[in-house]
């Protein structure tokens, strides 16, 4: 088994919610992603089990959703929002800063496994541009002295 | 907690602006704990609707208050809720669109962050006037921090007795389900994100039937931006007539805009419609002007999917109507401008990439077209363009609009179309030159 038993209590507890069961495969999803940082079929098949849908409808909807890694990514999934808002304030020459820093190339993980570098769609972060995601949390209104903090803080934690 | 997002807002003005109401207490950090959003006067409206208004009079004052769909599309909200069908056998649905993911627009996000219970509330009227017994919030997967915020808010509004059963005495039942998405921009398209509500993949439906009659599990559906519901809780306390009278007659009330790019105070101020444009952009208590003293050279008033405005078409007012006779958009509200040293094509290659990547491929003209015109701007930016380039821009464009069910095709089309017509002659020089017209550095920090 690859999902553990919080997130299979987190799973049944949402399914619940919906007045049909399959409302639950976007929810269910998210909980493994959540846990494991990515989704691939065996993780389809044991959600399959858990919500009783068949595993086809588990992939055919995962799959449509670029939010959720399909394959592994590093301990910390850094997305940099590259759209025109982001992009007006800097966002490609972050991308740039954060390739030298990192010594890798977009869509990339670092030698260690800690950080894979991707840029994204819009965030919804735009008066607080430039910006990044790293798993869950926002950064925002980056300077290169930030950006300098941020990783060397997340380097200190791992 | 510890988000907020870092955003400025005008809380302050809106604090001492009686007609301010959205951004009043987005600035006090105890905003979002039902205790303060009580005593802020929360919660009162929505026992105001339990206890003394039938659903169809909730309805009436929401129509006659002028409110219209802050989502973008501007259709009136009260009318939109009038479509249910009163016959209808079946369970109705509320969905609270907070797929927030317009560029641009950052708006949502402040009202479910700092007064979640604002939005709630609104929802919960909302619900009440259709008979809708289970609402959604369907939050873009990204925002973590607003579903973390809206759900820890919903326990609280349980305990309260604001949901449930026999709300207030009243006798009516109301659960409401924060659904998280999976960061797709269609899923903001009403029946797009029925379908990824519903465990599909998130593409749109073909309508009729809308919503209205058939959507969520094929029963009766409204389907509102955060915005329009947060209003709602403010239309029913301090009547239809207020509402009306701010902002412009055909425009009413207040709107949030996203104030983003190339200014030196980006952030998020909710003015009444009707607001000048020009003041949005260079006023000191708002947008105070361009970076670096520069010289405008665009604005997109209302999110990627709007037309561009040149400089001397900014002497605008912020309304439905004045924005379309100047030929663009109110949209989303996402008002996004660029200086003098930015070029034309580079914009339209980022927007352009945007709605290839997020076309959900159900419509062959916009999930080719958008390739194709992605291939094509890549080309020219790069250098490659060649004679006849702008002519096969307009070409796919003229074949993509209106040619797709849903309005993802218009919106990816309408900014490059504009954006050839206002500055046709840079993307000429942009083919014969093989280079941009200005300078596109922008360093970040």
């Amino acid at each position: 088994m690859i999902l553990n038993e919080e997130s299979i209590r987190r799973i049944k507890e949402k399914a619940a919610k919906y007045p049909r069961r399959k409302s639950a495969i976007l929810p269910a999803i998210t909980v493994a992603y959540r846990q494991v940082g990515h989704l691939n079929d065996d993780i389809y098949r044991e959600i399959s089990r858990i919500i009783n849908i068949p595993y086809v409808e588990i992939a055919e909807a995962a799959t449509f959703y670029t939010l959720f890694p399909k394959k592994p990514v590093g301990k910390y999934l850094i997305q940099v929002c590259h759209n025109i808002s982001c992009a007006l304030m800097g966002a490609d020459s972050l991308v740039t800063y954060l390739e030298e820093k990192l010594s890798v190339r977009k869509g990339e993980t670092t030698d260690d496994g800690l950080f894979t570098l991707i840029s994204v769609e819009c965030l919804g972060s735009c008066s607080t541009a430039p910006m990044m995601q790293i798993n869950q949390d926002y950064y925002e209104n980056l300077t290169r002295e930030r950006v300098d903090q941020i990783i060397d803080d997340l380097k200190a934690k791992a | 907690m510890k988000f907020y997002s870092p955003v400025i807002t005008n809380a302050s003005e809106a604090a001492a602006n009686q007609k301010l109401h959205l951004f009043r207490y987005v600035e006090d950090p105890d905003q979002y704990r039902v205790d303060t959003y009580e005593a802020h006067g929360g919660y009162r409206a929505w026992k105001k609707t339990l206890t003394a208004m039938k659903p169809d009079e909730v309805i009436e004052e929401v129509k006659k208050s002028g409110l219209r769909g802050r989502g973008g599309a501007g259709f009136p909200t009260g009318m939109k809720w009038g479509f249910v069908p009163k016959s209808s056998p079946k369970p109705r649905y509320l969905c609270c669109n907070a797929d927030e993911s317009e560029p641009g627009t950052c708006k949502d996000r402040v009202l479910m962050e700092r007064d979640p219970h604002g939005v709630i509330e609104g929802m919960a009227i909302a619900a009440y006037a259709i008979g809708c017994h289970i609402m959604f919030c369907y939050i873009r997967g990204e925002f973590n921090h607003c579903i973390e915020r809206m759900e820890a808010a919903v326990q609280e509004a349980y305990k309260r007795g604001h949901l449930g059963r026999n709300i207030h005495g009243s006798g009516y039942d109301l659960d409401m389900v924060v659904h998280s998405g999976g960061g797709a921009y269609i899923c903001g398209e009403e029946t797009a994100l029925l379908n990824s509500l519903e465990g599909e993949r998130g593409m749109s439906r073909i309508r009729p039937p809308f919503p209205a009659v058939e959507g969520l599990y094929a029963c009766p559906t409204i389907v509102n931006n955060v915005e329009s519901l947060a209003a709602v809780p403010h239309i029913i306390a301090n009547g239809a007539d207020w509402y009306r009278s701010l902002g412009t007659e055909k425009s009413a009330g207040t709107k949030l805009f996203s104030l983003s790019g190339h200014v030196n105070r980006p952030g998020n101020y909710e003015v009444e419609l009707g607001f000048s444009l020009k003041k949005l952009i260079y006023d000191p208590a708002y947008g105070n002007g361009i970076l670096g003293g520069k010289r405008l050279k665009g604005v997109i008033p209302g999110g990627a999917s709007t037309p561009f405005l040149t400089e001397d078409m900014i002497d605008v007012a912020l309304d439905y109507e004045a924005l379309t006779g100047a030929g663009s958009m109110l949209g989303s509200g996402a008002v996004i401008v660029f200086h003098e040293e930015t070029c034309v094509v580079w914009v339209i290659l980022k927007l352009i990439h945007f709605f290839r990547h997020e076309s959900c491929g159900k419509c062959t003209p916009c999930r080719e077209g958008t390739g194709w015109l992605e291939q094509i701007i890549e080309r020219i930016e790069a250098g490659q363009g060649q004679p006849g380039d702008i002519e096969k821009i307009e070409d796919v464009c003229g074949n993509i609009l209106g040619r797709t069910i849903c309005p993802l095709g218009d919106a990816a089309v309408m900014p490059i179309q504009s954006a050839v017509k206002h500055w046709r002659e840079e993307w000429q020089y942009h083919i014969e030159h093989k280079k941009c017209l200005v300078k596109t550095e922008f360093p970040f920090g």
